[in-house]
């Protein structure tokens, strides 16, 4: 092969990936290299944005125990909706699956359908039935004698789990489904044919085998729902922050930039070590199933 | 009594019949197969047998109890699945042990029959292997050993060996023969290969849309064939319109040039079945003319134009000049190697 000809075969990748490497680096790699720097960057009441290195924006996050409970919440937060839709949907899934083809197609769509609405609309949604007083569900309830007072939802934890779970839902049951695709039909079968049961059948059969389908499920909704704005926004406030919120409060309502970006980055390295971490482990531990 | 009994057995599907009105008596230690085309009932009957599916009608008894009352994973029958169904996440020991696990047999007898079941179908030394890291054909006898380790009153093999290549599936062939004769478990698999029902049967149960065509020893079927349909689908056949001559004393049948004192109580139009490697070229016979000749190593195939249509031959390559192509030739066989289909009686 000429010289000539070599060079072109190394080039022509590399061109052929240049628009595409260009936005990346564009609006992705440039603005959060700034994010980390502006992170170290002075901020006064009255002298706005010194761009001095400095640390004490991180020193503010790691001394001040209001941002470890802040950092702990939105931990909390995100572990539990994670929990709750693995809970609910690796079921869901299994069902679904097990549906014959015109009904599987149908709760297939019921299933993405939230994902064609907005996630504000969505969690509005929520408000609307649990806001207080004149929430639709509430009213209902109390009218029915079931509670006395409203159930509290609004401005708290639980609701702000149950309204990320619905979101998040379908990344779950989608993830669990593609790893049931893979199971040979004739698993349960095999599995009853030596005397197993339907019970020692799910656990001994099915779920080792979808188990990596869980944890990747997991792993998108934990990372998604950690990072999560809109929902915290709408049912926590002001009064729940979680790290999202906070680092927009930061920018918008503070116009402490640098403690945002902090924040923010904080908030980026920890899910960036937690999902890399956990797939790591996933792979290794379930090796024989994924090949 | 029958080991296995299947009794007027039928299966619907909305208003599809798939099975119907098969009956079948199996002997302690025969190895059966259903043959038959693919959609022709034989895995549906296997899967009925095995409690997968409810028969619509009909009766399946083991040892004279009522089969369809048993759940399946109490029936205490071994299958082996076409796609193996081995379990991806646990050893190739482990997946032996799961049937003993459920039946509560003591840790240390499980282990010893475990080891016992995977060295008799050759693969001692593979316990800790996990499927997906095996062969075709080990994982194929892992499927076996599951199977066959929880000691099954009847052994299900639904098409086994359609996923191995043709040289593996030979020695799987021998090889299950052997270990089905050693350890004497009734077995009935499913197949749709008529080289594999042959060579590993006793008995043969063809079968063509979700009926029984013929049940008989593997030379029977071939040999003496109830239907077009059995003639046709195991090994290759020459059908010839014929005619049966009551005018001739005695009457004689008639294909073409050929003749022949013609069976007793049949008139009209007949059809004449006889198989290519039965036929020889004579100095008489149906006259024909060699269009193609094939050398396939042990056997000549040689497809001709004749006078009652096309017709194959095979000839062994016993060191004889064979004929050329294009060489006209005579057709001649013995009466006693074809069979007679239709014409009225007389």
């Amino acid at each position: 092969m000429s010289s000539v000809a070599e060079e072109r075969s190394i080039r022509a990748p590399w061109a052929l990936t240049a628009p595409a490497l260009m936005l990346f680096v564009g609006v992705l790699l440039i603005p959060l290299a700034m994010t980390v720097m502006l992170s170290f960057h002075d901020w006064g009441q009255y002298k706005g944005i010194e761009p001095v290195f400095i640390l004490k924006n991180w020193q503010e996050i790691a001394t001040d125990p209001y941002y470890a409970e802040m950092f702990w919440r939105t931990f909390r937060i995100a572990i539990l909706t994670t929990l709750l839709t693995a809970l609910l949907g690796a079921p869901e899934a299994y069902i679904l699956n097990r549906m014959s083809g015109r009904w599987k197609s149908f709760f297939l769509l019921v299933i993405l359908g939230p994902l064609l609405i907005s996630v504000v609309a969505r969690t509005l949604g929520w408000a609307l039935l649990f806001g207080g007083n004149n929430g639709l569900a509430n009213k209902l309830l109390m009218s029915l004698g079931v509670i006395r007072s409203p159930i509290p939802f609004m401005f708290t934890e639980t609701g702000m789990v149950v309204a990320l779970a619905h979101v998040m839902m379908p990344f779950m049951v989608l993830s669990v489904w593609a790893a049931l695709q893979r199971l040979d039909p004739q698993i349960e079968n095999a599995a009853m044919s030596l005397g197993a049961g339907p019970v020692t059948i799910i656990r001994r059969i099915i779920m080792p085998q979808i188990m990596p389908g869980v944890l990747s499920g997991a792993i998108i909704v934990f990372s998604l729902s950690a990072s999560a704005f809109a929902t915290p926004a709408i049912i926590g406030g002001r009064r729940l922050k979680v790290a999202a919120t906070l680092a927009y409060d930061e920018f918008l309502n503070t116009l402490n930039w640098p403690l945002g970006a902090a924040v923010a980055t904080l908030l980026l390295a920890a899910l960036v070590l937690i999902v890399v971490g956990s797939n790591a482990m996933i792979e290794r531990r379930y090796a024989e199933v994924f090949r | 009594m029958a080991h296995l009994e299947l009794d007027r057995v039928a299966k619907q599907f909305g208003a599809q019949t798939v099975v119907d009105d098969f009956s079948l008596a199996v002997g302690k230690g025969e190895f059966i197969s259903f043959l038959g085309p693919s959609g022709c009932g034989k895995t549906t009957t296997l899967q009925m047998i095995a409690g997968f599916l409810d028969p619509t009608r009909g009766a399946i008894r083991l040892e004279g109890k009522d089969l369809t009352a048993i759940h399946p994973a109490r029936r205490g029958l071994g299958i082996v699945f076409q796609s193996y169904a081995l379990f991806p996440h646990m050893t190739a020991a482990e997946n032996v042990a799961f049937g003993l696990e459920m039946r509560s047999v003591p840790r240390s007898e499980r282990a010893e029959r475990v080891r016992a079941a995977l060295a008799m179908v050759g693969l001692a030394g593979y316990e800790q292997r996990h499927p997906r890291r095996m062969s075709g054909g080990q994982q194929q006898r892992v499927a076996l050993a599951r199977a066959l380790v929880i000691k099954p009153s009847v052994l299900l093999l639904d098409e086994p060996l359609s996923n191995l290549d043709a040289k593996l599936r030979e020695e799987m062939q021998i090889e299950l023969r052997q270990i089905q004769r050693t350890i004497g478990t009734t077995t009935i698999l499913v197949t749709h290969d008529q080289n594999e029902a042959m060579s590993l049967s006793d008995r043969i149960v063809v079968m063509s849309q979700g009926r029984i065509e013929q049940i008989g020893t593997p030379q029977d079927t071939y040999e003496r064939p109830a239907s077009a349909f059995v003639s046709q689908f195991l090994g290759k056949t020459n059908d010839f319109a014929a005619t049966i001559d009551r005018t001739a004393m005695p009457a004689r049948l008639v294909a073409g040039s050929w003749s022949a004192p013609a069976p007793a109580g049949l008139s009209g139009p007949v059809t004449v079945s006889i198989r290519p490697e039965r036929i020889g070229f004579g100095d008489a016979g149906l006259g024909a003319k060699i269009v193609t000749r094939i050398f396939q190593g042990n056997h000549w195939l040689f497809q001709c134009a004749s006078e009652c249509g096309p017709a194959i031959v095979i000839r062994q390559n016993d060191g004889q000049a064979q004929p050329a192509e294009g060489e006209g030739v005579r057709l001649a066989w013995r009466a006693e190697d074809m069979s007679v289909r239709g014409g009225a009686a007389s």
